[in-house]
């Protein structure tokens, strides 16, 4: 699954890119005063060995701010912790006790591979969807004005409020969850392939006259790439759209996944196993929001 | 082809006789060009120059062939032009690179599919403007000096038979705007191609142009044709260019006092 979709994020990129910049650019400066000034900047990416020195004391500052909030929020808790007992409530120590038994008997990863799946299952239909819409949308003004009332109506309803007519439509099977997390997934991709189509530079327009660029040649070279960096921040809005929509869709009629977990603590009264199933929604979400953002630096380098 | 008032047909590649331009606006339409006759000779540089509003952006766009409404005639080689094509280069103000493509795919864009894979032309015109060495570079990895020279070599690919050029210099240094100058004129001088410059910078019109053509606003309309002679290679300094420059300044100057 998240082999598939890698190579469809690769193929997005070599197709739009092409064989331009798609490796690393080497500038050579070596030109009269004008070339200089640019080749400066060119290079001052490149720090001097004295300033990497100070560097490594800047990066460690930073990370330490970065650390410093969830450490302190931890070592409050434990302290509170340990002198209140609570059955409601867990301590940093009981989840640490509660992570080491679920990732002992397997539960952990299942759960997190199963809720990923289905996530990458939703995401990749509404994928499809967002992309023929938007991009129809995006390009004929008349689709997106047939189109935009329906899109306009059906976008504030969020991915719970489906939860009850999915189940009517698809019983508590995979189906209805998938249809769910289409919803989250769809719609923050929609809007921004749209909007990101739509935004695209008119000169460029001009340019492709000029140059009598044939259409397709100019949809490759010029619309795509052009509507790239916003349709890949519809993708990185639509991934967690579909993560928060697995969570909702999982804590009903599931038996196995994060918010299945999540459920399964409450109803075993034990905070802990709730919390932890909170805990990995988190940092399975900002994981896979820092893969996306990461992606779409390498792929957009050129602004 | 010719009536013989605009000089030898075979001798000018533009030819445009009563041009009238009118945009509509929230007052009403406005006349952005009135009664516009002018030709170019074919291999010459000609300089527009003159205040915004006089209509020679517009002017230079119809020569392009990227405004095709008007009235009036606009002829190249004697064909009306009903569009922008690759015979007609064209430089914009702002370069209009394209910022996913280094160097070397920006000016291959302007090829034909014909010729797309032929990397010797593209070589020889990142060479011609002096560029070797910056093939792969991104335009953000470029000063605007270097990216208005791609965008030059990029215009000059497809050899066309006239070099358009809308203020190209206008956001650049004062020595870089020089340097590309000079660059311009050497390239003028050694591939032949008819090049309009517009500009309004007096000194860029005079040094460039073999011929300066004044424009005035409300209505745009052209107020004087003049011939400038700075020999070869030009001169910024000395008696020619100090005359030809004040005969221009006082285009400006002294008749818009009267008026």
């Amino acid at each position: 699954m998240v082999e598939k979709v890698l190579t469809g994020i690769t193929a997005l990129r070599s197709a739009t890119v092409g064989a331009a910049s798609s490796s690393a650019t080497v500038v050579k400066p070596n030109k009269t005063a004008d070339e200089s000034a640019s080749a400066a900047s060119a290079q001052s990416r490149a720090a001097s060995p004295a300033r990497r020195g100070g560097g490594i004391a800047a990066a460690a500052g930073k990370w330490a701010l970065y650390l410093a909030l969830p450490v302190i929020v931890v070592a409050v808790w434990a302290i509170v912790g340990a002198r209140s007992s609570s059955y409601a409530m867990a301590t940093p120590q009981q989840i640490v006790q509660a992570t080491v038994e679920y990732a002992g008997n397997g539960e952990l990863w299942l759960n997190i591979a199963v809720s990923i799946a289905r996530v990458l299952e939703g995401f990749l239909v509404a994928f499809v969807a967002a992309a023929v819409l938007g991009v129809a949308a995006g390009v004929s003004r008349r689709f997106e004005r047939f189109i935009d009332l329906v899109m306009q109506v059906l976008r504030p309803i969020p991915g719970i409020a489906w939860i009850p007519l999915a189940i009517l439509w698809f019983g508590i099977g995979e189906n209805s969850k998938v249809y769910i997390i289409f919803i989250g997934a769809f719609f923050p991709m929609f809007v921004n392939f749209v909007d990101g189509i739509k935004g695209i530079d008119k000169r460029y327009f001009e340019l492709g006259r000029v140059y009598e660029i044939p259409k397709w040649r100019f949809i490759r070279q010029v619309v795509v790439p052009a509507a790239l960096p916003q349709m890949l921040t519809g993708i990185r809005l639509g991934l967690s759209g579909a993560w928060i929509c697995v969570v909702a869709a999982e804590m009903i009629g599931a038996t196995s996944g994060v918010g299945f977990m999540l459920s399964d603590g409450r109803s075993m009264s034990r905070p802990d196993v709730v919390i932890l199933a909170m805990l990995i929604i988190g940092i399975v979400g900002k994981l896979m929001d820092d893969v996306v953002e990461w992606q779409r630096r390498r792929i957009v380098n050129w602004l | 082809m010719n009536d013989g008032i605009h000089g030898d047909a075979s001798d000018d590649i533009i030819d445009i006789r009563h041009l009238t331009k009118v945009f509509p606006s929230e007052h009403g339409p406005v006349e952005a060009l009135h009664d516009v006759s002018i030709t170019l000779p074919r291999g010459g540089f000609t300089s527009i120059i003159g205040p915004s509003g006089c209509g020679k952006s517009t002017l230079l766009r119809i020569i392009g062939g990227l405004d095709t409404e008007y009235d009036g005639t606009a002829l190249m080689d004697g064909r009306p032009i009903d569009g922008p094509g690759r015979d007609k280069g064209f430089v914009f103000q702002d370069h209009r690179l394209l910022p996913w493509f280094s160097v070397r795919e920006n000016i291959r864009f302007a090829l034909p599919d014909s010729r797309k894979h032929d990397d010797d032309l593209i070589q020889e015109n990142i060479d011609l403007v002096g560029l070797n060495g910056f093939e792969d570079a991104l335009p953000k990895q470029l000063s605007g000096g270097m990216s208005q020279r791609v965008a030059i070599a990029r215009a000059l690919a497809n050899r066309p038979k006239i070099l358009l050029l809308d203020e190209p210099f206008g956001a650049l240094d004062a020595i870089t705007k020089i340097k590309l100058q000079d660059q311009l004129l050497r390239i003028w001088q050694s591939e032949g191609i008819t090049m309009v410059i517009v500009t309004h910078d007096i000194d860029e019109a005079v040094y460039l142009g073999q011929t300066v053509v004044v424009m005035k606003p409300h209505p745009g309309e052209i107020k004087r044709v003049e011939h400038v002679d700075l020999g070869t290679p030009r001169s910024r300094v000395g008696e020619r260019f100090n005359r030809a420059k004040d005969l221009i300044y006082r285009e400006f100057f002294e008749r818009d006092t009267n008026s």
